[in-house]
């Protein structure tokens, strides 16, 4: 399954090493990654693709949002297909 | 893969604009719960919903939590009980509502629909009980909805059973009046009612639809409204077509949530309804769409095309998205669900009249609208009936949701609380419509019924 995680927070050193780290020991394979900081906002969109994860898509869920609140982010996933609908024909 | 900002337009939707499925409704007949026994009835239905729909609240849960979007209710609708019941002998049919209510809580939906009757041309035995026993139901229970189907474009408007619904709809008041009768929300008096309806109250299981099924229905007035920030001062070209993109993409969503719920839960997708449903939420409400439009407050003069143009724009852009739409599809115009409705009314320029004119272009009714609680039976049944014909003569379905505010008088305010809202108590003219609503019998059906 692929999925989009959404990483939303005040920018600071090491967000993207934080979250790639919590998606490795996950076993979730990144695809593809863009990132940008707007008036020191930090918003980043990844897809992801958890079928190379053993863990359950609630176990992922739980763990990026845990490691969002230690990191004073917002850190959400939700599977590719809602914004697909939304924007692709 | 997916643009940025595609993705934060989404997300932005989701969470600054009360972007949200409203419903997920399973559909669940009850033809084969029939039983002269009322106990073995009632025990029947309670069975059939409790094992169809076990796993209905979970599941939308599941579903929201993938998809990060949130499923505001899980409900269920069933074959009109006024069939389901009527070979039992018995003249009281509360005691099935009352197992509906158990099996409603038992799955963990909010609201159950079905406690209804379909009597546009007349009543059967099955009919007359349930209507009789709409007020214990309705009192005794607090998830069970009820709706009553009295005119059709086909058959006409059923003025015995108008008549008789104004006095059903004042007992149930009376009955409630230890809540000012606010049990009055459970109930809905339409005029050709549809049978794939996700939304409460007025949702039951038709006769024509398969065994289980689910259907959707999206909101997203806040939506709408925000899109409408972009297009102000332009011609209405641009308008209706910012409204049908946005429609799209909220369509969309519902279509997917609809087919993955009916997936995991292993039965057939019936239709997504299309509706702009607004929450008392500031930022959620139809009537600020309206307003945006260019009326300074819904209401004055001017709304009702706008509204035309909304409701026709909103169906455009959704039919497109989804396979099957159906249910109501429309923009909604309930008052005290509406921010902007209930700010309109209270001002005085939104009027039960306006209203009614509203009802012709939108997709349903006079919904959650609070009278004075000494509004006679007569005067219910004459707007009831003014209403089923608005629904009659152009081949649209209509409503009544009207709350006799026991106790309460013009100035006051019901309070319903949570996404009921809050409802002004609207004026009704004194003049009485009783001779009209004392002669009976059926209004024939239009010219245009004959369409064969």
């Amino acid at each position: 399954m692929k999925a989009i995680v959404t990483v939303t927070g005040k920018d600071t050193v090491g967000i993207i090493a934080g979250v790639c780290t919590e998606l490795a020991n996950l076993g979730v394979n990144i695809l593809d990654i863009s990132q940008t900081v707007m008036d020191g906002f930090f918003v980043m969109n990844m897809l992801v693709d958890l079928s190379t994860s053993d863990k359950s898509y609630e176990l992922v869920r739980d763990a990026l949002d845990e490691r969002g609140v230690r990191m004073g982010l917002s850190i959400r996933i939700q599977r590719e297909d809602l914004f697909n609908a939304m924007h692709r024909i | 893969m997916l643009r940025q900002t595609e993705i934060m337009q989404t997300l932005d939707m989701i969470d600054h604009q009360h972007l949200d499925i409203r419903t997920i409704t399973m559909g669940i007949s009850l033809r084969d719960c029939c039983n002269p026994d009322p106990k073995v009835t009632a025990q029947k239905i309670y069975d059939k919903i409790t094992r169809c729909a076990e796993k209905l609240v979970p599941t939308g849960e599941a579903v929201e939590r993938e998809l990060g979007i949130p499923i505001v209710n899980k409900r269920i609708s069933v074959t009109p009980i006024s069939m389901v019941a009527e070979s039992c002998e018995t003249e009281d049919y509360a005691p099935f509502a009352v197992a509906m209510d158990r099996a409603a809580e038992t799955c963990g939906v909010n609201l159950i629909g079905g406690f209804s009757a379909l009597v546009h041309k007349g009543l059967t035995v099955g009919d007359r009980r349930l209507i009789q026993s709409i007020p214990e139901a309705l009192c005794t229970t607090n998830n069970v909805c009820s709706s009553v189907n009295v005119a059709t474009t086909r058959a006409g408007i059923n003025m015995d059973a108008v008549r008789k619904m104004g006095k059903i709809v004042r007992q149930v008041a009376e009955m409630d009046a230890a809540n000012q009768g606010k049990a009055c929300m459970k109930l809905v008096v339409f005029a050709n009612a549809v049978e794939d309806n996700p939304f409460m109250a007025g949702a039951f299981h038709g006769v024509g639809e398969p065994e289980c099924e689910i259907n959707v229905g999206v909101s997203g007035p806040g939506v709408v409204y925000h899109a409408l920030q972009s297009v102000k001062g332009q011609p209405f070209d641009v308008v209706a077509e910012t409204i049908k993109k946005t429609a799209f993409r909220i369509t969309r969503m519902g279509q997917l949530v609809a087919q993955e719920a009916a997936n995991r839960l292993g039965v057939p997708y019936g239709i997504v309804d299309l509706s702009l449903a607004p929450t008392p939420a500031k930022g959620d409400s139809v009537a600020r769409i309206l307003e945006e439009i260019g009326v300074d407050v819904c209401g004055t003069h001017g709304t009702t095309a706008a509204l035309a143009m909304l409701n026709d724009a909103v169906k455009k852009g959704g039919v497109m998205a989804s396979n099957h739409v159906g249910g109501l599809s429309g923009a909604f115009i309930p008052v005290s669900e509406d921010e902007g409705m209930i700010a309109a009314a209270k001002s005085g320029v939104l009027t039960l009249d306006k209203l009614e004119a509203m009802t012709c272009v939108c997709s349903v009714g006079l919904d959650m609208i609070a009278v004075p609680g000494y509004t006679s039976a007569e005067t219910i049944a004459a707007i009831i009936a003014d209403e089923a014909a608005i629904g009659m003569v152009n081949n649209k379905t209509t409503a009544v949701r009207i709350i006799p505010a026991i106790g309460l008088d013009v100035g006051d305010e019901l309070e319903f609380g949570g996404l009921f809202g809050s409802a002004p108590i609207m004026p009704v003219h004194n003049e009485s419509a009783d001779r009209f609503v004392a002669r009976g019998g059926r209004i024939p059906a239009p010219l245009h019924s004959l369409k064969n």
